[in-house]
């Protein structure tokens, strides 16, 4: 009998088709991702700082440190994330030698890299990548993604972007879709996406592998707006454990999700959850300040 | 024949998908009335803390125990459907069934670095070995006398039945290959006649 194949693109993209209809909170503490657990989360993602804190503190943003990384998968026994600089593949390296469940390779972080992304192929353990729309999203999956998020705009507790990201992604694929075979070449170039990823996208009428949503949800009713707007799931940043009470907020979102389409459920656990995070609106960001127009 | 994919959280689409292939009714099981109309459920790959969580809150547990004691309802855990089925589990346990007379082994194939394909032969499946996907899969390190095994990897049960139950530690929705559904449909359709 043939012996075991291990980091295949099937297993690693296997991994995100299991967080199907899922939660993934961003953690700092092993505290808070047992909190993550309890409540429902599939995943959890493990940081030094939430993206909130991030982007109040400035200056370069990291990995976490190993030491943070290891008592979080310590404390759980889901699936850990966590994030390494654009570009910077000895961040991934440590990251792979640890032995988390998924790398995201993120915005949220200061990019290492102005040109090129990891080369993600060769790494055994599989990575999420940001986009806003389906050139980025494919450009990525050359690269070697098994998952995508759409990026939205991090640490804001704002929605607007992740709604505008997600939207134009299923815009996109609809024109792939109805777009004949013969021109779907020329679509490629406009994309800036291989054509064979193209093609993959017209065949299946979605993206080859999971898209979830990130950066902005703060709320149980933003999470099911994701999910009404098609996300195969939702990713909370700083929306949890900047909130007014964590625990609370953490299972309401995951009840959400679960039951996206039913506005009962919603509005019963949206009650006595406490205050979300207090909100950024957009306009009020520097162009410095936009952690979606990194790397894309 | 009416089967239905429990839709909590999870691999769901290429189950009900396989399903359909195989000619069954897919269905998506979320509520107690869902279930109500499914002659055979599958579980799928998941989280199984998330999936026996709002299970429980959903009154899906109790629901499927009666089932299952009183009509010997068909149900096939896939991976984190496995963990849900299992007698005992070793380490943390979710919420769950606790119907067949295994032990559990949570992940016990590793962290997602460890996670792989092989081929195999399975009992009762014709046509040639199958090739299966494990993704941080558990083991099953104990089989009550009841249970029959019906596949191994490196000598751990990784496939199992117990009359109307069924258990792999892979994902048989993760490959283009439907005779593991076929089997399970099978397996429904004989006991719909007899009951």
């Amino acid at each position: 009998m043939a012996d075991k194949q291990q980091g295949t693109f099937t297993v690693k993209a296997g991994l995100a088709e299991m967080l199907k209809g899922g939660v993934i909170m961003d953690v700092t503490t092993p505290e808070q991702a047992v909190i993550a657990e309890g409540a429902g989360a599939v995943a959890v993602m493990a940081l030094e700082r939430v993206p909130a804190d991030i982007r109040a503190a400035g200056g370069v943003a990291r990995m976490a440190s190993p030491r943070i990384v290891k008592s979080i998968m310590e404390a759980v026994s889901i699936p850990v994330m966590a994030k390494v600089r654009i570009g910077h593949f000895v961040e991934a390296e440590v990251l792979e030698a640890l032995e988390v469940d998924y790398i995201d390779e993120s915005e949220v972080l200061t990019p290492a890299d102005d040109q090129y992304h990891i080369d993600k192929w060769r790494f055994n353990v599989p990575f999420v990548c940001g986009a806003r729309d389906l050139g980025e999203a494919l450009r990525r999956i050359a690269e070697g993604a098994a998952m995508i998020r759409t990026k939205g705009e991090p640490g804001t507790g704002n929605v607007v972007e992740a709604v505008r990201h997600l939207r134009q992604v299923n815009a996109q694929i609809r024109q792939v879709v109805s777009t004949p075979s013969g021109e779907l070449a020329d679509l490629a170039k406009e994309l800036r996406a291989p054509l064979d990823l193209v093609r993959r996208v017209k065949e299946l009428g979605r993206l080859p592998v999971v898209n979830f949503s990130a950066g902005g949800v703060a709320s149980p009713a933003d999470a099911a707006l994701m999910m009404q707007l098609g996300a195969d799931g939702i990713f909370v940043g700083s929306g949890i454990f900047k909130s007014s009470n964590p625990e609370a907020m953490a299972r309401a979102v995951v009840r959400a999700t679960l039951h996206y389409n039913d506005p009962k459920v919603i509005a019963e656990v949206s009650e006595d959850i406490g205050e979300s995070m207090p909100g950024l609106e957009m306009t009020t960001l520097k162009p410095a300040d936009r952690m979606q127009d990194r790397g894309i | 024949m009416r089967i239905g994919v429990l839709a909590i959280q999870g691999d769901v689409r290429e189950h009900l998908q396989h399903l359909v292939q195989v000619g069954a009714d897919a269905v998506s099981v979320r509520t107690l009335a869902d279930l109500a109309y499914v002659e055979g459920l599958i579980i799928p790959g998941g989280e199984s803390t998330t999936i026996g969580m709002l299970m429980q809150e959903e009154g899906l547990i109790g629901a499927i125990l009666q089932r299952v004691t009183n009509e010997g309802f068909p149900v096939y855990g896939t991976c984190a459907g496995l963990i849900l089925l299992a007698k005992d589990v070793i380490g943390k346990s979710p919420a769950r069934l606790g119907l067949m007379d295994i032990v559990a082994d949570r992940n016990a194939y590793g962290r997602q670095v460890a996670s792989f394909e092989a081929d195999l032969d399975i009992v009762g499946v014709e046509g040639g070995p199958f090739h299966a996907v494990f993704i941080r899969a558990p083991q099953i390190i104990a089989v009550g006398t009841n249970v029959i095994p019906l596949a191994y990897y490196r000598d751990q049960v990784v496939m199992a039945r117990q009359g109307s139950l069924l258990v792999s530690s892979f994902h048989p929705e993760m490959t283009k290959d439907t005779r593991i559904h076929h089997y399970f449909v099978d397996l429904v359709a004989r006991r719909v006649m007899t009951s």
